[in-house]
């Protein structure tokens, strides 16, 4: 196109050439709108974030105006956040839960999915529904009973064992995204294992976990954040007990406590968020990486 | 003979399944089928925890339906979010998902950054929100008052807690972007040449080529979008919490609703009746409406699904 509009010794009939410069003009247009809303879209999604942590490096007396840019730069108000009883607590906390309840997920997840990925057994699409309806069913349904089971029978209150013990047998969400990822394995690779004179456990272990890392990670991506995010496991479990609390459960006292320190609570509201979006930024490639490297996708 | 080894064959293929399967067979018998059957049990009883259970018929329901002074406020609640927020989540979801799937520069960027904010985790984000959007300092409000705007009182004013927690409800709409750009991705380019050969504006292929072809995926996140309303937990009571501003730890003692009852949802009442005030009774029969109403939904999705749920099969 632009090279017949460039050709100037057989110049183009004045009305296709009209034609051609509204099209271009309209595809510049196009472009800019196109562009003009990215760009506002991307400020509705960043400005929070900027706002927090520019809040989070003001001084105490600046936090509380209207103030949008911090005057000075106060870094040392998250060393106070640090300093603040429990905070590393909670940090330890955190990771033990979502570190111990991904590794249980995984470990009691996987051989469910594949059973109801490979294996041809009755009572096999009733088992899928079943899982499915757990994986929808809100956690406050079964709150009750289970409350009274692991307080007044086993006495964990105080714990985050509640919380843990359960992922020890099987995670609906997990098992469900496995087994779909399971499907995708060719049944040939299996075959061939049980040729070679691999029993089942072997063939899982040594042919279809190594294909399944990039679905194993992705599990083990969204367990993580669950833990790391959920708030109403540790308020029902651990709330008498702040040695027990976790991050996203002892950030919100944080905010108790310092009533009117937007700054200081801001502060701790960015280290809660900062680990979630740098496991992302890793666990992405790895991810990607995983998808392409295993070839199973395809 | 032969027969022999078949059965024990078949015997040792069921005793296989069943190894496997084992984890999810304790789990689904201890923290489902056990705990909702109990869930019934407890709503025809009177227990506070202390004194042992004792039956006391269809007083529970009674009183939920009829004297719990927090029941139907929550249910409105639910159908406001559900209406509003359900329905602005999947038209805003599309409409960004359209523009990443539109922009040619920089696409990668933009992915990132609109996607980032899904990440954040319920409790720091609706923390950043009740700061950002409070009537005393926060940015939003000096924002709109240097522009000339009325600043509204957002999560301290009844009529405006629910808009801006559907605020940041869009902030974090990076599933439904990921889901739709997906779906947009998979419309055949045919269909398009098809439709702009024969003259159709930006518009008619829209409505004629794309929407037909994502019906599904919208479908999809309507449903999921209502049965995550059901389970809306943390955003408004966080938001309620912090907004009341009189909560000194993170004790059991808080007014749930904060204002004026404007953020309650269902699960809510069942901390509320449960923990707050230890009438285990009601506080079951709150959780059965909730899981009827959510699996009468998860039904739907199923059924509707389609496609979806098998693929791969």
């Amino acid at each position: 196109m632009t090279q017949v509009l460039d050709q100037p010794v057989k110049p183009a009939p004045p009305l296709v050439s009209g034609a051609e410069r509204t099209a271009r003009r309209r595809a510049l247009l196009e472009w800019i709108a196109l562009h003009s809303l990215g760009v506002a879209a991307a400020l509705f999604f960043t400005l929070p974030f900027v706002f927090v942590f520019l809040t989070s490096l003001m001084s105490d007396t600046q936090a509380l105006s209207r103030d949008l840019v911090p005057h000075t730069w106060e870094w040392g108000n998250y060393a106070k956040v640090f300093d603040t009883p429990g905070f590393l607590t909670w940090w330890r906390n955190t990771l033990v839960y979502a570190g111990l309840g991904t590794a249980l997920t995984v470990v009691s997840s996987v051989p469910v999915a594949y059973a109801l990925a490979k294996f041809r057994f009755r009572g096999r699409d009733l088992s899928l529904m079943l899982v499915i309806s757990m994986m929808m069913l809100p956690p406050q349904v079964v709150v009750i009973p289970m409350y009274l089971f692991w307080a007044k029978q086993l006495d964990l209150s105080g714990t985050l064992w509640p919380l843990m013990i359960p992922m020890a047998f099987g995670d609906a969400f997990s098992i469900f995204l496995l087994r779909q990822f399971l499907m995708t394995i060719p049944n040939e690779y299996l075959d061939a294992a049980r040729v070679d004179g691999c029993g089942d456990l072997g063939t899982l272990l040594k042919v279809v976990l190594p294909m399944a890392r990039p679905g194993i990670a992705a599990v083990a991506l969204f367990q993580f954040f669950y833990a790391w995010n959920d708030y109403f496991g540790p308020q029902i479990y651990a709330s008498e007990n702040p040695g027990a609390w976790t991050l996203s459960y002892g950030l919100e006292s944080f905010k108790g406590a310092h009533h009117t320190d937007w700054n200081l609570t801001m502060a701790a509201t960015v280290l809660v968020m900062a680990p979630v979006i740098l496991v992302f930024f890793f666990a992405q490639k790895a991810f990607v990486e995983g998808v392409t490297l295993t070839g199973v996708k395809g | 003979m032969s027969a022999l080894t078949l059965a024990s064959k078949r015997r040792r293929s069921a005793l296989r399944t069943l190894a496997f399967m084992s984890p999810w067979l304790i789990g689904f018998a201890v923290f489902f089928a056990y705990p909702l059957i109990s869930t019934v049990y407890f709503s025809f009883m009177h227990y506070d925890g202390f004194r042992p259970p004792t039956w006391s018929g269809g007083k529970n329901w009674a009183y939920v339906f009829e004297h719990y002074p927090l029941f139907w406020p929550a249910l409105r609640n639910t159908l406001w979010l559900v209406l509003v927020m359900v329905t602005l989540r999947v038209v805003f979801g599309l409409g960004v998902g359209l523009l990443i799937t539109k922009i040619k520069t920089g696409t990668g960027l933009f992915r990132t950054l609109f996607y980032l904010p899904y990440l954040a985790p319920p409790v720091a984000a609706t923390m950043a929100f009740a700061f950002l959007l409070n009537p005393g300092t926060g940015p939003v409000n000096s924002i709109l008052e240097k522009a000339g705007v009325p600043a509204p009182g957002w999560f301290n004013d009844p009529a405006w807690s629910k808009p801006a927690l559907t605020l940041l409800a869009l902030w974090g709409i990076g599933d439904l972007m990921v889901i739709f750009m997906a779906a947009l991705l998979d419309v055949p380019a045919e269909q398009y040449e098809a439709a702009q050969l024969d003259g159709a504006s930006a518009w008619q292929r829209f409505r004629y080529v794309t929407l037909p072809n994502i019906a599904p995926i919208v479908m999809f996140a309507v449903v999921t979008g209502v049965i995550q309303t059901m389970q809306y937990y943390t955003q408004p009571l966080i938001a309620g919490k912090v907004a009341s501003g009189v909560i000194q730890g993170a004790g059991t003692q808080f007014e749930p609703g904060y204002p004026d009852k404007s953020t309650l949802t269902l699960p809510q009442l069942v901390y509320n009746l449960g923990f707050q005030r230890f009438d285990y009774g009601s506080a079951c029969v709150v959780a059965l409406v909730l899981f009827a109403l959510s699996t009468a939904f998860t039904a739907l999705l199923m059924r509707r699904r389609g496609g979806l749920i098998q693929a791969g099969d």
